[in-house]
């Protein structure tokens, strides 16, 4: 590629990623208070009230151990949300073509759409856990792990938000996903509890759960000890990502939803 | 020898569903045209249109926009293209300057330039005063030239247009039109779709008639008027008039009894036609054409299309 065509590239992803950014924040009351005011209720509820009673998991206070499932399970929502809407979105209106007839490359135009997911995931992770310094004391084990983890899953979640909006055809396609797929996996991923509570059947199954290893390896950046060994937990993450990238690239040149 | 600006070679369509919208499709375009794509309803234009700007997939054909090809070299060819999209597509939410500026972002444009360039074209297309609106909060004839802004802002070589004036007032239309001559007269080609065919006759030097995915006329608009044949003329009597005296050299009709329908031979002169008004004392108090010249041609054409 050459040197002009890199920076025509670099200032349309800029472009695309601006867009993105400035639409999350203009509708922040969708974007940002909910998860806000969802978490800060589950620190109220299951740290404070029920959290007392419960004592401690493994040997973390309750609310220690759930903060970091807490932050996930909003970088995740947040990062699938904002990718399924806003191209679900620009393909209704299809306001998508200003992007199709332009000579950016789909590569683009994915990363684009994906930088605003990862961008809001983030932002409202962020969120989250200036929340939690209000409720428990937040000290974090590994910098690098807590992190990296975060963006990944964030990177993860994004693509998976574009696959799901490119197949969308209507709004309930949108927000299928999220409710019966997205919602029961975060919960069932470990946010609440140790896995190592469950009869063995259901602890295998629920090792089948990507979340699962998400959830745990950021616990782990965050407290030093999870259900999971790190490296494993990385290694399957990264493989998910990877799929999802292809797959996403290749609908997008195939024009699958977007071109007749 | 100077490079065409659209080469399309037996390009087809075929929709999932069936439908076969382009049946092998072949048409140049010469740099510094401004060239019409008539068709009736439904004939083909928006999926042509569609397939060189990248919206719709081909199913198979060639397409060279100044030499590169669309499909080996789609950046270096999407990049000489501006598109005015038959229908409205903005995003609601997006204020006038964005729009523009965005586009502008995606042909690799910086901003400051891009700002400064949608300024000059706001200006121009009379909008800056609502540079700061959401697209939903502008009026339709707005909504049409903003979609000209957006197109241009990249200065595209070719600029294709879909049914630019379709419900615009006469005044928009007219200054529209105006503004079209303008940037082709300074070097930018011009495809346009209409269902105006004054518009076309005004404008445009070069035309193709579609019709049922097929081109089935293709010619400079000089050398495709000329081959009109007869005007239909209708005159406005000053008296109702009862019955229609004989003519054995026109075809009259009455449209009612105010009113009469004749259809002039290219051969035929007007002045005898008066004399035989005189000759029958028929007061006539204004005479003017049915439809314009090229409707006439077109309805003609593409009814004995259809009859085959
Ligand atoms: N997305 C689509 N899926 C299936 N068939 C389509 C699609 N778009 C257009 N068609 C069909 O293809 C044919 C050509 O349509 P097209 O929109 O190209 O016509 P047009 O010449 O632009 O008409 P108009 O003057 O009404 O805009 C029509 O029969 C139409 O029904
Ligand atoms: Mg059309």
């Amino acid at each position: 590629m050459s040197n002009s065509n890199f920076n025509k590239s670099a200032t349309a992803l800029l472009t695309i990623v601006r867009k993105e950014v400035v639409r999350f924040f203009r509708i922040w009351p969708q974007t940002i208070l909910p998860s806000a005011i969802t978490m800060s209720l589950y620190y109220v509820i299951f740290g404070n009230l029920i959290g007392n009673r419960i004592g401690r998991m493994g040997d973390v206070p309750y609310i220690q151990y759930i903060a970091p499932g807490l932050v996930m399970m909003a970088v995740i929502t947040n990062s699938y949300s904002n990718v399924v809407a806003s191209f679900f979105s620009s393909k209704f209106q299809r306001y998508i073509d200003e992007l199709i007839i332009s000579p950016t490359p789909n590569y683009i135009i994915l990363l684009g759409y994906i930088s605003g997911g990862i961008a809001r995931g983030c932002t409202v992770g962020f969120i989250v856990v200036i929340i939690s310094i209000f409720f428990t004391s937040f000290k974090i084990d590994s910098i690098a792990i807590t992190v990296s983890v975060v963006f990944l899953s964030s990177l993860l979640f994004s693509l998976a938000g574009l696959i799901n909006g490119i197949f969308a055809r209507k709004f309930d396609d949108v927000s299928i996903i999220p409710t019966f797929v997205l919602t029961p996996l975060t919960y069932l991923g470990g946010v609440f509890y140790s896995i190592a509570l469950l009869p063995p059947f259901w602890e295998k199954i629920s090792q089948a759960n990507p979340i699962f290893y998400m959830i745990n390896a950021f616990r782990h950046g965050m407290i030093g000890k999870s259900d999971v060994e790190i490296a494993p937990a990385f290694i399957i993450i990264i493989v998910i990502t990877t799929v999802l990238f292809i797959s996403a690239l290749a609908l997008l040149n195939k024009g699958i939803g977007v071109k007749q | 020898m100077s490079i065409n600006a659209l080469e399309i070679r037996e390009l087809r369509k075929t929709y999932k569903g069936g439908v076969n919208a382009l049946k092998g499709v072949s048409l140049n375009v010469k740099e510094g045209d401004f060239f019409a794509l008539l068709g009736p309803n439904g004939a083909g234009k928006s999926t042509l249109i569609g397939i060189i700007t990248s919206l719709v997939n081909r199913s198979s054909g060639e397409i060279k926009v100044f030499g590169d090809n669309l499909f080996s070299n789609p950046s270096a060819a999407k990049s000489h293209i501006g598109l005015v999209p038959q229908e409205i597509n903005f995003s609601l939410f997006e204020k006038v300057m964005q729009i523009v500026v965005n586009q502008a972002g995606y042909y690799g444009i910086d901003r400051i330039t891009a700002t400064k360039r949608a300024e000059v074209i706001l200006k121009e297309l009379r909008l800056w005063d609502k540079r700061n609106e959401t697209s939903r909060k502008l009026s339709g004839g707005m909504k049409r030239r903003l979609l000209i802004a957006r197109a241009l802002v990249h200065q595209p070589k070719l600029l294709i247009l879909d049914e630019p004036t379709a419900g615009v007032d006469i005044e928009i239309r007219r200054s529209t039109w105006e503004y079209l001559k303008k940037i082709n007269a300074s070097g930018t080609t011009i495809i346009l779709t209409t269902h105006y065919l004054e518009e076309a006759e005004n404008l445009c030097r070069n035309i193709a008639i579609i019709d049922h995915g097929e081109i089935i006329e293709n010619s400079s608009m000089k050398a495709l008027l000329e081959k009109i044949s007869s005007e239909t003329i209708i005159a406005d009597l000053e008296k109702p008039l009862k019955q229609i005296p004989y003519s054995s050299d026109y075809l009259i009709s009455s449209i009612d009894e105010h009113s009469l329908e004749i259809k002039v031979r290219d051969s035929q002169g007007i002045n005898d036609l008066f004399s035989w008004f005189n000759h029958h004392e028929i007061a006539v108090r204004s005479i003017r054409n049915k439809s314009n010249r090229l409707e006439e041609l077109f309805m003609g054409m593409i009814e004995g299309k259809n009859e085959q």
